[in-house]
């Protein structure tokens, strides 16, 4: 026999193909040729492609930066905390803070308009998971991501941390507005 | 001139120390060192399987949003207990056992030092219970991936680091064991095709190992104080090439398993050696850059990076998948047609062992690695994508379906083979063991199918509450996303008494089994005889295809794979614009 046993044919590597193989290896192929231009033509022609833009930077830079946003654009604030609610301007610079539990502030945006979100973690690892929409970006300290983004609906939309950072992960939730 | 003489005479001293072993049962020669080394390694596993399911418990009971069982704190550990002694210990000492099997038991040779085999498993065991302890005394509740800055207790990863050590050792018994063979004259020609698998799953493992220790040293060394800082997206990079590799390692493990399990179940000889070969090499060359699958939604990473990295260099080991995909089942309708169970495309199929829960268990494992684990697996791994599914509980869907269903499953199915073979003794409650395979493979493709469903509906992964209790702003999962984890808590439960009957029967079987003729012994080798050449494949079946059924199966999968393919595709077109 068999796969457990040396092969009977020492030149096996001569060995015919059979045409089931060999049809399937050529389909195979090609779906995975497909699937690698997907990629590609997407970033040409598709509406989603992840910004690769990124700084190094610290907390108190990055902090220091939100903290002139919030000032300059606060409309209202929200729960007992107060968290700023911002509204920042079309096409601008918004910031946004992941930290031990909390997201910050809380952004206000208009639909169809443009964005440039730059978002770092002042501590650990966190996720940025857009709900209900879906979209998920993973949070790095250290690291200034910027993202042009650009909503396409109106609503109330709910910030979840889904990467695990500690005790109280489960209370990391925030806000997004858009108008 | 002495020296020349002593050569063989050393040699030949060192052969007559051994004791071989012909089991009565399956004609496989055991070398007795060589044994007790699979059994000791082979029993550990099951013993962290055993640990890993009784967490298992814990996080399904947890996650079941009606029970929601342990606290925040317990469930955190649990989750990282439960990922590590699973994903890790359960599977790594398996494949030490399924290693030494693969070079000693099919290569008919003694293993080589047996006594350093030996101090690799004691460093394993030391590393796992250091870890284990280190985990449970609750400082360490980090999950698997410990991303830093996040900090465990300095016996966590000096845990992980020993149980790396000796992991890399066992793999350098194995290339050792293969140089005895070839230099002892025990088989003539090429290794079997499942040795080979085994080869290339121990070449993955040091690559493995070695990315391992580059990033795990240092972060033990910063939780002791030494090293003040070590990069969080840099090690997020090193550590998948780690964490990543390592499920590399159990899919040639595995698919070298369903090879041997074709041999054996059905005396099936691969298709073409030369194509089965040729994939088990694609995935030497190309599998391990799918570490850039966990830094899709990453900062830092350029997208060419991302986009030749995350394809494994244009889907070149998604090939060779595919390729073992068909060649593993059109090799067991190829030996079925040649014994006459030819009509129409299925009746191989229809006639296959299915009381067997050795073909069962590798037959289920098969079909759900392909069409659950393959498909989402590339879906989440094409760069846009990802964002749909990234840090949802998906990823666990996922990988549930390719290393429980895949690796666990096939490792469970390999041991039913084992216990009459290996443990020479009878198997208790074999109508037990004959519905586990379908018992626990099945409640996992559902399981897995339903953690999917609520991953794509946003649900995080690695999180106490979706309720968000004690939250100021709390997000209200949609109803659906509820019922999907309440079925994942159901075929949670299903999978974890799955797996309960397999402890049971395997366990029960090595101690309280009737024991079996252990064969003849002999202090000598009987080397490999030569094969007699066959003629290549025959031509049954239909269309001038050996294997028609398989390939109608195949075409299924394509199908089922572009639709969902696609069908993302059109999900993420609907998203806000990212740019």
């Amino acid at each position: 026999m068999s796969a457990i046993l040396p092969p009977a044919e020492r030149l096996w590597w001569k060995h015919p193909l059979d045409r089931v193989e060999g049809t399937w290896i050529a389909i195979a192929f090609v779906w995975c040729m497909v699937m690698f231009f997907m990629m590609i033509y997407w970033h040409a022609y598709g509406r989603q492609n992840l910004s690769t833009e990124t700084y190094k930077t610290t907390p108190d830079k990055f902090s220091a930066k939100a903290q002139a946003v919030v000032d300059k654009y606060t409309v209202r604030t929200e729960t007992d905390q107060n968290i700023p609610v911002v509204h920042p301007p079309a096409g601008s610079d918004v910031y946004l803070i992941a930290r031990l539990w909390a997201w910050w502030p809380i952004l206000e945006l208009e639909k169809d308009k443009t964005y440039r979100l730059h978002l770092t973690s002042m501590d650990y690892n966190h996720g940025f998971s857009l709900q209900p929409t879906n979209i998920n970006i993973q949070v790095v300290p250290g690291y200034e991501h910027v993202i042009k983004i650009t909503p396409n609906q109106s609503g109330t939309f709910s910030l979840v941390c889904n990467e695990y950072c500690g005790i109280n992960h489960h209370t990391m939730v925030s806000r997004l507005y858009v108008k | 001139m002495e020296h020349k003489i002593a050569v063989p005479g050393g040699a030949a001293a060192e052969q007559s120390r051994e004791t071989y072993r012909m089991c009565p049962r399956s004609g496989l020669q055991f070398n007795l060192k060589a044994e007790r080394l699979m059994i000791v390694n082979a029993v550990t596993a099951v013993v962290m399987l055993l640990v890993g399911g009784i967490l298992a418990v814990g996080v399904v009971l947890t996650r079941w949003p009606a029970v929601h069982w342990l606290q925040a704190d317990t469930f955190y550990m649990v989750l990282t207990a439960h990922g590590i002694d699973m994903l890790i210990y359960w599977i790594i000492f398996f494949e030490v056992a399924v290693l030494y099997f693969c070079a000693s038991t099919l290569l008919r040779t003694r293993i080589a030092t047996p006594n350093v085999a030996w101090l690799a498993y004691a460093l394993m065991l030391i590393g796992a219970i250091t870890n284990n302890v280190a985990v449970f005394q609750g400082g360490s509740s980090v999950m698997m991936t410990s991303y830093v800055p996040m900090m465990a207790a300095p016996a966590f990863y000096l845990g992980l680091i020993l149980f790396a050590v000796g992991a890399l050792i066992a793999c350098f018994v194995f290339f050792g064991t293969l140089v005895v063979a070839k230099r002892e004259k025990t088989y003539q020609g090429s290794v079997p095709l499942v040795t080979f698998g085994a080869v290339v799953a121990a070449i993955i493992a040091v690559f493995t190992i070695a990315s391992g220790a580059i990033i795990l040293i240092p972060t033990w060394l910063m939780s002791l104080g030494v090293v003040t800082n070590v990069d969080p997206l840099i090690y997020r990079t090193v550590w998948w090439a780690f964490g990543h590799s390592a499920q590399q390692v159990n899919v040639a493990a595995h698919i070298s398993i369903w090879y041997a399990v074709a041999a054996i179940a059905f005396g099936a000889k691969p298709m073409s050696e030369r194509v089965s070969r040729g994939a088990f090499l694609l995935y030497i060359f190309f599998l391990q850059l799918a570490s850039a699958h966990h830094l899709l939604a990453d900062p830092g990473v350029s997208t060419a990076w991302k986009v030749v990295n995350t394809s494994y260099f244009m889907y070149f080991a998604v090939l060779a998948s595919m390729i073992h995909g068909l060649t593993i089942p059109g090799a067991m309708e190829v030996a079925q047609r040649a014994k006459g169970y030819n009509k129409g495309l299925f009746e191989w199929l229809r006639r296959a062992p299915w009381g067997n829960p050795v073909f069962s268990g590798v037959f289920i494992s098969l079909v759900g690695f392909g069409f659950l684990g393959g498909i989402s697996g590339v879906m989440m791994g094409t760069e846009q994508l990802n964002m749909l599914i990234h840090n949802t509980i998906y990823v666990p869907g996922h990988f549930h379906a390719t290393v429980v269903v895949g690796t666990t499953l096939s490792f469970m199915a390999l041991t039913y083979f084992l216990i009459p073979t290996l443990f020479r003794r009878e198997m208790i409650a074999p109508k037990l063991a004959r519905l586990q395979p379908y018992l626990f493979g099945l409640s996992m493709y559902f399981f897995c199918l339903v953690m999917m469903g609520a991953g794509t509906l946003g649900v995080s992964r690695r999180h106490w509450d979706m309720a968000f209790q004690g939250a100021a702003l709390a997000y209200e999962w949609p109803g659906a996303a509820y019922l999907m984890m309440g079925l994942v808590g159901i075929g949670g439960v299903a999978a974890i008494v799955g797996g309960a009957i397999y402890i049971y029967v395997t366990v029960g079987s090595v101690l309280w089994g009737k024991r079996l003729d252990t064969g003849t012994t002999s202090s000598h080798v009987t080397p490999i005889p030569p094969t007699a050449p066959s003629v290549a494949v025959q031509t049954y079946g239909s269309a001038g295809f050996a294997a028609p059924g398989t390939f109608v199966l195949a075409m299924v999968f394509l199908v089922a794979f572009v639709l969902y393919y696609f069908i993302n595709w059109k999900y993420l077109g609907q998203l806000w614009g990212l740019s």
